[in-house]
């Protein structure tokens, strides 16, 4: 398992948690095919634990599970390359804050620690957390087809339609109804 | 290059009118266009890259690359806009304009929207102005757009109408579920709902089926073709004749100008970006607000230092769109049913008639619901990230309403479209800069209709309303942009006569939303279409063989 960027020395004990927190945290290893567009592995996974503050998982999957990282790091290479450096600097932030209040980065702190390193980020770095906030909610909200919202699970969680036959459901085909 | 009797710059709404009757009545004509046509196959649907909501860009042009804009806030500083950035106001950039993936809500003017300042004087700081043609005149044009670019609706409901010759072509379609929730709230509060007029097959029209009912409809192209703009009506028509020959994908640069004052053609950089001359014995303007303020004050020469036009420093002023204000209302049932186009009740009690307003809007429901719209319309208090604002998504999504509309705003002349000094696109031209701010009195007007809103919602059942009310820094113009080249019988106050003709150039007309003196309480589509047959039927009665004789 390659832990690019994290210097710090474990113990058996603290590797065990470490390895059940990224477990957790879906997706932030390689994109497709093994490597980001953009993002450094520890930046992803610091991304991808962050993500999950702003949607968490329930009965249905959090952000990063549904693919935030993925749609994050395309839009990045693509559209977003204006957030470029506010990414970079953000990301780091956030592993400082975790790393000074709890010895550990982001991605490794737990539950309770990744919720009070948000809620810090929400109110130290506001425009960075802002950024990574709708950016989220575009993942998970938004089409599948720019990486998020895997198997169109926010849809399906809203109870639209899906595959997104939208206004065509009333329809009934089978008496010749259609438009 | 072979000379022609009409260039027309834009390809849009009017553009479209005005290629079309100038090429049915003989005369022959280029249509120019920046972007490029396409088709119902280009139909994505795609929820965060379409003309309406468009972080990931616009589906419909310009695209982010080569064509930004810059906009002055109010301490003066200027910043760079975007077309995907809301303050970059952009409309689109291709074959129809912006009525390739608009909602095409088909709207007249009421009477008195064109008599605004002997209505009701003008508040301080504002140019409120009577237009120079009134409703009447604009009548058999508005008929015309109705019957021939296809509009269906039903006006049955509501007394606060203009005069009209006949009923609409196509019956409005059946209603959705919010329109059976609205109605009788509104009739229990003593408004006059009705189905809004739209420029939407309801029935098969003009060779073209009727709409399918999906609400993937303001923002994006139609999938099966059933609503109507210039791409698939007027613009067919004008090529069918033979006289007229539509170039896509080129950028004009100027306006060209002879010795003795008058225009002798464009240049204009074709889709390879070669710089080409089109002579021309007229050129006509229809490239929406914001562009036909630029293309004019870019084109500078000797007789006309400051730009075509504007003689008296008049072109690009009184900037204005439309101030949206509105509500949203939480029920505890489901009123959504997916039901397109979504926009299907509207109430025109509120356009005017309110002491101490100038002026009101139309107020209607929403038209798309996209999931990523829902993430910032949750009820207040709602968290704004983490496991309480996804079960709010859950729980409001399909529970909600939402009723807005366009505040007719009070135009002033210090919110203005001038030229960038020092930022060019990728023509390297010029390009066009936003001053000023929407005049006061607008968001107080904005600021009653979003209450006026709530309480529509609140008789319709809602158990918590949230007021979507706001008074954003800067211009608003977007999509529905006017007033940069404002119609007026006074050289000194107006850049072009009420015809569409520029007061300073006997040949160069302009005829889209630019002429607007004022943009009314509605969706601004059909009048401009109206405005662009009245001023082809004007030039069409003036036009003497080869020339034109003002």
């Amino acid at each position: 398992m390659r832990r690019a960027g994290l210097k710090i020395k474990l113990t058996r004990r603290q590797f065990a948690v470490a390895v059940a927190g990224a477990a957790a945290v879906v997706g932030c290893h390689g994109g497709r095919g093994g490597t980001w567009e953009f993002l450094s592995d520890a930046h992803a996974c610091t991304l991808a634990a962050l993500c999950d503050q702003i949607i968490p998982a329930d009965d249905f999957p959090s952000a990063s599970q549904a693919g935030a990282v993925n749609y994050i790091d395309r839009q990045l290479a693509r559209h977003y390359q204006k957030h470029q450096s506010a990414y970079r600097e953000g990301l780091d932030a956030a592993d400082q804050i975790s790393r000074q209040h709890f010895g550990t980065g982001f991605a490794n702190a737990s539950a309770d620690q990744r919720f009070q390193i948000a809620l810090a980020l929400e109110k130290e770095h506001r425009a960075f957390f802002d950024l990574v906030r709708q950016h989220t909610m575009e993942s998970y909200y938004g089409s599948p087809r720019h990486g998020g919202n895997r198997d169109a699970v926010s849809w399906r969680m809203l109870g639209l339609d899906e595959p997104p036959l939208r206004g065509r459901a009333q329809y009934d085909l089978r008496n010749g109804n259609g438009a | 290059m072979k000379r022609v009797n009409a260039v027309v710059i834009g390809a849009g709404a009017a553009g479209g009118i005005v290629a079309k009757e100038l090429a049915t009545g003989g005369l022959t004509v280029v249509l120019l266009e920046r972007g490029k046509w396409y088709t119902p196959a280009d139909c994505r649907k795609d929820d965060l890259r379409n003309q309406r909501t468009t972080m990931l860009g616009n589906a419909f042009g310009p695209d982010d690359a080569g064509n930004p804009r810059v906009w002055v806030d109010n301490q003066g500083t200027a910043h760079l806009a975007l077309p995907s950035d809301g303050s970059y106001q952009n409309n689109a950039a291709c074959v129809g304009g912006g009525t390739l993936s608009y909602g095409a809500q088909a709207w007249r003017y009421m009477p008195q929207d064109f008599k605004m300042r002997s209505t009701y004087g003008a508040p301080s700081g504002s140019s409120l102005e009577d237009w120079p043609i009134s409703y009447d005149d604009l009548e058999p044009f508005y008929d015309k757009a109705e019957h021939e670019i296809g509009v269906s609706g039903d006006y049955s409901g509501t007394p606060f109408h203009g005069p009209r010759r006949r009923d609409l072509p196509m019956p409005p379609l059946p209603p959705n579920r919010e329109f059976a929730i609205l109605e009788p709230a509104a009739k229990r509060l003593g408004l006059h709902p009705f189905h809004l007029p739209m420029l939407r097959n309801t029935v098969a029209y003009n060779g073209r089926g009727p709409c399918m009912r999906c609400r993937w409809c303001c923002g994006f192209a139609c999938e099966v073709d059933a609503k109507n703009g210039s791409q698939n009506t007027v613009i067919p028509s004008a090529l069918n004749t033979g006289n007229c020959e539509l170039r896509t994908e080129c950028m004009v640069k100027e306006i060209l100008v002879d010795d003795h004052g008058r225009a002798r053609g464009v240049a204009y950089f074709d889709e390879r970006g070669h710089l080409r001359e089109q002579p021309s014995d007229i050129v006509i303007v229809s490239s929406a607000a914001i562009e036909s303020a630029r293309l004019l004050l870019n084109s500078r020469s000797h007789l006309f230092p400051n730009g075509l036009g504007n003689r008296y420093d008049q072109v690009g002023r009184h900037l204005q769109g439309h101030h949206y204000t509105g509500a949203i209302g939480y029920f505890d049932f489901d009123t959504y049913d997916d039901l397109g186009p979504g926009a299907s009740i509207a109430v025109m009690d509120y356009n005017h008639g309110t002491p101490g307003l100038c002026g009101g809007g139309m107020l209607a429901n929403e038209f798309i619901r996209l999931p990523i719209h829902m993430v910032d319309r949750l009820p207040q208090g709602t968290p704004r990230w983490g496991l309480a604002h996804k079960q709010a998504m859950r729980q409001w999504h399909k529970r909600s309403i939402v009723i807005m509309g366009p505040t007719q705003q009070i135009p002033s002349a210090s919110g203005r479209v001038t030229i960038d000094p020092g930022v060019l696109d990728k023509w390297a031209l010029p390009v066009a800069r936003f001053e000023g701010n929407v005049h006061p009195h607008t968001f107080e007007i904005g600021d009653i209709q979003a209450k006026r809103a709530q309480a529509w919602l609140k008789e319709a059942g809602a158990i918590d309303t949230s007021l979507m009310a706001w008074h954003p820094e800067g211009v608003s113009a977007g999509q529905h942009q006017a007033g940069t080249c404002r119609m007026g019988d006074d050289p000194r106050g107006s850049v072009v006569d009420r015809n569409c003709k520029i007061h300073d150039v006997d040949n160069v007309f302009v005829i889209d939303g630019s002429v607007h003196v004022t943009n009314g309480g509605f969706n601004p589509v059909l009048t401009i279409m109206a405005i662009a047959y009245h001023a082809s039927a004007s030039l069409l009665s003036n036009w003497k063989g080869t020339a034109f004789r003002s």
